[in-house]
């Protein structure tokens, strides 16, 4: 290749990462394609719904350094809306039920954003969190949720009217679609110049102001970007359990999605989704077995296990042996 | 020639029974009866159902010999963690890949309603033990359901009913402000007033609430001579602790609690809880058969089955004796097997299966036993009347469940 010379060793490396990079993306993918074969689809999407839900998280925690402690709150507005919306409209296809869920938690995100992004560290994760249990307090109030017996029978429905999603392959691949399109929303976003600026923002926020970003719009900008994923996730977990209940909307899950970015590995791109396997593999193979009552505690010890000896989680630490010995 | 015709009808006699052998087994859908038992395990309702209702299961499953029309039976559990995801989740999984006949359990409503619409459309049967809410043979009845051991109606009515005929006829309400609450204050508002009592006050108090002092002492302020408490959970054990602290008995007014199990009374002491009036669907102590099969039960776990825990094993025994007599686990077969028998045994007296899927059986008015009454470390009730099945649940003139013809 003439154009090969051309290029500066810095660029050829850049170059063999992205090769690199698209490979294992592309592996995945297959991997992802083939995994209902031999896994049980329904946990699968479950595993899919949690690590969107986590990437999303991510995004805010990883990448512009804003705990947030209410994300359980999108989750649940997205499910909730999707929820009503399919159940009460029996003409609604999936799909437009889920995007009307992902635009109440973008509303919702907005509105959060605007009122917590000013404050920072703890006082940003005591805002959240506030503002998330006066949305769980308002969904056990309000008439439509079904209080905490929950939403059920939420139909599947057809895929643009023309698909049927009852069987749980179908089902499958469009959520492995949904999840693809909000990893790459994730993905371009990290890798833009508008994530940047976030990341510029995470490790030094007054430095960043002083180079004249508007640090605020940048921050609520990647808040509702985070809160409309949420919601996705939220929405297409409804589609596919059929039902919303107050369990996404409780603090705990808050709490969960948070374990699950830990460890995982905070800031990498794929953490969130490993965190959220092992998390979701966990709890539904230790809830079968005869340790089954000590689920909470297995999980709280592996916690601590990965805040002592490997704090940048499971994919962090891969990266860091990769950094260190192959190159 | 005798001899010959003896062999010819044994041999035939041999035959049939072969045939009929073969031919019950081959209904057992595959080569086990398989029951899942889903309920939570590690968490608030641990005591009142968790791992003791899964051991009395079992023995409900060792009792007929581990097996039912030829094929052993298989038993496997789950937690459900209280949240309706993960419980709709495990029996979906159970359907698909554990060839799951029955699932028994559940305590959490959210759970019971979720695993009940999973089965509805995968066709399977369960039998909810642990679950308070009404609503679950009413508005959300299906087919494929069955409750067993009580719910809010007889709770609040058998309560409500036999306090103002004991001439507690003036009531304040403690009511967790929720949907729950709102229900079981309308429920018990329905029935004082029916029997000429009166509602004189109540407040409504944030779900979960941990300090209530302010609403005790409003209530000790009203002058009423019932306090009913329209929650549960915590936030009955927490009302119930504040009002002994309050000395609420002592002043002369009494507690009316509509849903409490035998374990919170163990766990809070009987100093906290006398005088304590409650509907509770079976006592075990109540009589001879309760006692023996509780005493089997103890020597097993240690501690004395709460109703749930005897609902597991007493409904567990009825599907097994009906799939016997049915001769298959279909779902739909065994269903209406069950609901032909009538249940009488340690657990239900005068029960049957109506059609919405509730078991309706005798419910009993008790009344927590003070300290000085109380002869061992499990003596905690006194059963002071019988509320007849007929009486004690929601009749099927008032359902709204879609299997009634109304």
């Amino acid at each position: 290749m003439a154009t090969t010379h051309s290029l500066t060793p810095a660029m050829q490396r850049q170059r063999s990462a992205r090769m690199r990079r698209n490979m294992l993306y592309l592996v995945l993918l297959g991997l992802a394609l083939l995994a209902p074969l031999a896994i049980y689809p329904v946990f699968l999407m479950k595993v899919l719904c949690f690590a969107l839900f986590a990437c999303a998280f991510n995004l805010l925690l990883g990448f512009a350094g804003l705990l947030s402690f209410g994300h359980a709150a999108f989750l649940a507005t997205g499910g909730y809306f999707t929820g009503i919306m399919l159940s009460s409209y029996p003409g609604l296809t999936p799909e437009a039920g889920i995007l009307i869920g992902t635009l109440a938690a973008v509303v919702l995100g907005t509105f959060f954003g605007v009122l917590s992004i000013r404050r920072q560290g703890i006082y940003f994760a005591m805002v959240t969190l506030a503002l998330a249990q006066m949305v769980y307090f308002f969904f056990i109030q309000a008439p439509f949720t079904g209080g905490e017996d929950g939403l059920h029978g939420v139909p599947r429905g057809e895929l643009f009217g023309l698909i049927s999603l009852s069987d749980n392959l179908p089902m499958y691949y469009f959520v492995l679609t949904v999840f693809v399109i909000g990893f790459a929303i994730i993905q371009r976003t990290v890798h833009s110049p508008f994530g940047q600026v976030l990341k510029a923002i995470r490790e030094n926020e007054p430095r960043a102001v002083s180079l004249g970003y508007n640090v605020d719009a940048y921050k609520l900008v990647a808040f509702v970007i985070s809160a409309g994923l949420a919601g996705l996730a939220g929405s297409t977990k409804t589609v596919v359990f059929q039902l919303a209940s107050l369990t996404d909307a409780h603090w705990h899950m808050s709490g969960e999605v948070i374990l699950m970015t830990l460890l995982g590995g905070v800031g990498t791109l794929f953490g969130p989704v490993v965190g959220a396997g092992l998390v979701v593999s966990l709890q539904t193979q230790l809830a079968q077995s005869p340790i089954g009552n000590w689920v909470s505690v297995i999980l709280g010890a592996i916690f601590v296990i990965c805040v002592l000896s490997f704090r940048s989680g499971i994919v962090g630490e891969i990266q860091k042996l990769v950094r260190k010995n192959f190159k | 020639m005798i001899f010959n015709r003896k062999t010819l009808a044994s041999s035939i006699a041999l035959a049939a029974t072969a045939l009929v052998a073969s031919g019950a087994q081959a209904q057992m859908s595959n080569d086990e009866l398989r029951i899942g038992y889903l309920a939570d395990m590690s968490g608030t309702y641990r005591d009142l159902a968790g791992p003791g209702g899964l051991e009395a299961l079992k023995m409900a499953v060792e009792d007929v010999g581990g097996e039912v029309n030829g094929v052993p039976i298989e038993v496997f559990s789950a937690d459900d963690r209280n949240s309706a995801d993960v419980g709709a989740n495990t029996v979906r999984g159970w359907v698909d890949q554990e060839n799951v006949d029955l699932v028994a359990g559940m305590v959490a409503s959210s759970v019971s309603i979720a695993v009940s619409k999973v089965l509805e459309e995968a066709g399977g049967l369960a039998i909810i033990s642990g679950s308070a809410a009404s609503s679950i043979t009413n508005e959300h009845c299906t087919p494929n359901h069955i409750h067993w051991v009580y719910d809010t109606y007889p709770l609040a009515n058998g309560t409500a009913k036999a306090v103002v005929e004991q001439g507690g006829d003036t009531w304040f309400m403690l009511t967790a402000d929720y949907a729950f609450g709102h229900a079981l204050e309308a429920d018990v508002t329905k029935v004082v007033e029916q029997n000429g009592g009166e509602i004189i006050g109540g407040v409504r108090h944030p779900f979960p609430t941990s300090d209530f002092s302010s609403y005790i002492l409003q209530a000790q302020g009203s002058g009423a001579k019932i306090v009913g408490l329209a929650n549960a959970g915590s936030d009955t054990v927490n009302a119930i602790k504040t009002a002994s602290q309050f000395g609420l008995v002592q002043s002369g007014q009494q507690l009316a609690g509509l849903l409490i199990f035998l374990n919170d009374v163990h766990a809070m002491g009987l100093e906290a809880t006398q005088g304590l009036l409650l509907t509770t669907g079976w006592y075990w102590d109540m009589d001879e058969q309760s006692r023996e099969w509780a005493q089997r039960y103890y020597d097993r776990v240690g501690k004395m089955p709460t109703m749930v825990q005897a609902g597991v094993y007493s409904s567990t025994m009825h599907y097994l004796n009906a799939v016997e007599a049915a001769g298959t686990d279909e779902a739909q077969a065994v269903r209406a097997q069950m609901a032909e028998t009538p249940v009488e045994d340690f657990f239900a007296r005068n029960g049957r299966i109506r059609e919405d899927g509730r078991m309706v059986h005798d419910m009993y008015l008790a009344e927590v036993k003070s300290p000085e009454e109380s002869t061992g470390e499990w003596d905690l009730y006194e059963i002071k009347s019988t509320i007849p099945a007929d009486e004690a649940y929601r009749p099927l003139a008032e359902s709204q469940c879609k299997l009634v013809q109304n």
